[in-house]
């Protein structure tokens, strides 16, 4: 007997219209508050990935160049977006976040796995993915020698809106994002952040139920990444638009992110809100000593905390129960290292902290940015 | 009596699916193949103000010099035609298939095709716009050179306006051509490489009179589209042209230009989904 898995009532609501019976009005709401209203109609899924594994062949040295072995760089991949959210993919340099987006967008065919985006099979029909979502990759050739305002009207219209609408949402979203007064400015001649801000207008225009960014905001000033995230948020209060975004700086993963997947050499270590992923470091401070030049390892109690730092250059950072933690200060402050010592903080654990306390290659930390 | 469950049963999967079928969003819009082309055609035309003009010069000084420096070898007649006409078409290939060529190489390594493969936009539309601004920015140096040189050789300018039918055609086969072997190119280093070949190849093959050139030679100017348009072209100068071998010349460089932007589309597919 095959029984529907829901009642029909249940699924007659298109998914268009989901995003206008958010309880949210259309005001600019933060991303908390978005957050929290949310829960309210249920968290359905709209990106469904399963076991994807894309794996990079090995390349020969040519002439006395050293070749690259192969790179499993999305290994087993398996994350749910909801519907709304603002979904983070966190991890350094190399993790695997750039492949495991081209895979979503269809610019590239998995090995092995799914991608299922709103009901359609992106693996089977990538051509899909293009009227389904935006997607704004981390380069900007093809846009470079146009103007801001050309960039996003070709861009519109390339997403199948006729010349009208195409300029008359360029407008809007020119004026949104406070780009107006460099509208007839071609990108090339703009600073990075300027250039990051109107590549992000053109993945706007023409609006999509998903949009998929690839670090939007590097780059950009304060002033910029809050147009952005302004922007973001108004599309979900108004439409339900759900975001994956592609960041390795930890400050803007806590600060934005709804729910966060951390990835280290292709995997998926972990995948939660970024306060649930904190409270796996709950009661433990994390201890930053910055050495004059060198630690002075002949003191013994420096000696015993140096293997449990994280080293890069003269900076030590230490995750350390509360006690611990000040019995090291006092150790550091008072005796014969404080002549060693140029400065420390203490502070309550990142998201940085807990990729290392997930076991992430610590080798590869500082790949993560606190900018 | 079966006593198994509907669910543990391995058809039971295939439900579920269609379930999930059914309840598939709409897709948004497609950017129909005339509208993007258009789209496609203005943002690259607009590009030639930021990025090209320096090398449009370029084109034009470089088949102007030919010119300059032919006039002490050549004297009149069927030469001096052959290199007027062979000295414009070369304005063409320098931009059509050259710069062509170098653009199509560059953005595909450098990961710009990927804004336009996650656009809903017909293949066709990318690339014959592109191809179409770039036979278009030809338009002003040919012009210039033909003249020039019709002043030069003292050549009759009643049948200048054949270049109306010369330029687009012989810069669809020659953009082609470009597009093509930008896309097809493994490196970026390579699609300059094959661009600036064919180009010398158009320079030599199209603007030293053919009668002086070897067998061999001669032949590889035959397999060379934008030798039809300097043939088409170099006819129309002769006081009763033959119309009929121009059309036909034509012809070849219409059907050329077909095949080597349908292999440009089919490249720019396989080079757009890695
Ligand atoms: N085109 C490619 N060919 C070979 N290896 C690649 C290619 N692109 C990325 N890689 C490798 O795959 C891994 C993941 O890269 P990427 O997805 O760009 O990481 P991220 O975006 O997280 O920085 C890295 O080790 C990188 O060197
Ligand atoms: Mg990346």
């Amino acid at each position: 007997m095959s029984q529907p898995r829901a009642p029909d009532g249940a699924r007659a609501v298109p998914p268009a219209q989901i995003g206008t019976r958010d309880p949210v009005g259309s005001c600019l709401v933060s991303t908390r508050t978005a957050q929290a209203a949310r829960q309210g109609h249920g968290g359905d899924v709209v990106c469904a990935v399963r076991d994807l594994t894309k794996t990079y062949p090995a390349v020969r040295g040519r002439r006395g160049a050293p070749g690259t072995p192969e790179v499993r760089a999305t290994d087993g991949v398996r994350i749910d977006i909801r519907r709304g959210e603002i979904f983070g993919l966190l991890g350094p340099n190399g993790a695997g976040k750039s492949t495991l987006v081209r895979q979503l967008t269809g610019l590239m065919r998995p090995d092995r796995g799914s991608v299922d985006i709103l009901g359609h099979d992106i693996v089977r029909h990538p051509e899909r993915a293009a009227r389904i979502l935006a997607y704004l990759g981390q380069e900007s050739t093809a846009l470079d020698e146009l103007t801001v305002s050309l960039a996003a009207e070709t861009t519109g219209r390339l997403r199948g809106l006729d010349v009208r609408s195409a300029r008359a949402e360029r407008d809007t979203v020119l004026e949104e994002l406070g780009l107006a007064a460099l509208a007839s400015r071609p990108l090339r001649k703009l600073s990075g952040g300027q250039r990051r801000l109107a590549c992000f207008a053109a993945a706007l225009v023409g609006e999509r139920p998903l949009l998929v960014l690839d670090e939007p905001t590097a780059g950009m000033d304060p002033i910029a990444r809050r147009a952005v995230w302004g922007a973001v948020d108004r599309r979900r209060a108004e439409n339900g638009t759900t975001v994956l975004l592609v960041t390795h700086n930890v400050i803007e993963a806590e600060t934005v992110l709804d729910r966060v997947a951390v990835m280290d050499q292709g995997r998926v270590i972990a995948c939660d809100t970024p306060s649930g992923l904190k409270e796996q470091v709950a009661g433990e401070v994390r201890l930053e000593l910055v050495w004059r030049e060198r630690a002075p390892l002949d003191v013994p109690e420096v000696a015993a905390l140096r293997d449990r730092a994280v080293e890069s250059g003269r900076r030590w950072a230490l995750r350390l129960a509360p006690e611990e933690a000040r019995a090291a200060v006092a150790a550091v402050t008072g005796g014969a290292a404080f002549a060693a010592l140029d400065d420390f903080t203490l502070a309550t654990p990142s998201l940085e902290d807990v990729y290392l306390a997930l076991g992430g290659s610590a080798g590869n930390v500082r790949g993560l940015v606190k900018a | 009596m079966s006593v198994v469950p509907a669910e543990v049963l391995p058809g039971r999967a295939l439900p579920v699916e269609d379930a999930v079928a059914e309840q598939a969003a709409e897709l948004g819009p497609r950017a129909r193949l005339w509208p993007a082309l258009c789209a496609v055609y203005r943002a690259q035309l607009s590009r030639a103000r930021v990025a090209r003009i320096p090398l449009l010069f370029v084109a034009t000084f470089q088949s102007i010099g030919i010119m300059v420096l032919m006039r002490g070898v050549v004297d009149g007649g069927g030469e001096a035609r052959a290199v007027v006409a062979g000295s414009s078409v070369l304005v063409v290939a320098f931009v059509a298939l050259n710069l062509l060529a170098q653009y199509f190489g560059q953005l595909r390594a450098s990961g710009g095709l990927d804004h336009y493969a996650t656009l809903p936009v017909p293949p066709a539309a990318v690339v014959l716009g592109a191809a179409g601004a770039y036979a278009s920015f030809t338009v002003p140096g040919t012009v210039v050179t033909a003249v020039f040189g019709c002043v030069l050789f003292g050549l009759p300018m009643a049948h200048l306006w054949i270049l109306a039918a010369v330029i687009p055609l012989a810069g669809a086969a020659l953009a082609g051509l470009g597009a093509a072997l930008g896309l097809l190119a493994p490196r970026p280093e390579l699609a300059t490489l094959l661009g600036q070949l064919g180009m010398s190849a158009a320079l030599l093959l199209g603007v030293l009179p053919a009668d002086r050139l070897p067998t061999v030679v001669q032949y590889a100017r035959d397999l060379l589209p934008s030798t039809y348009g300097v043939e088409a072209f170099g006819l129309t100068f002769e006081a009763h042209p033959d119309w009929g071998v121009v059309v036909l010349d034509l012809a070849v460089c219409a059907g050329v230009g077909v095949v080597s932007l349908a292999i440009a589309t089919w490249a720019y597919r396989r080079a757009a989904v890695r």
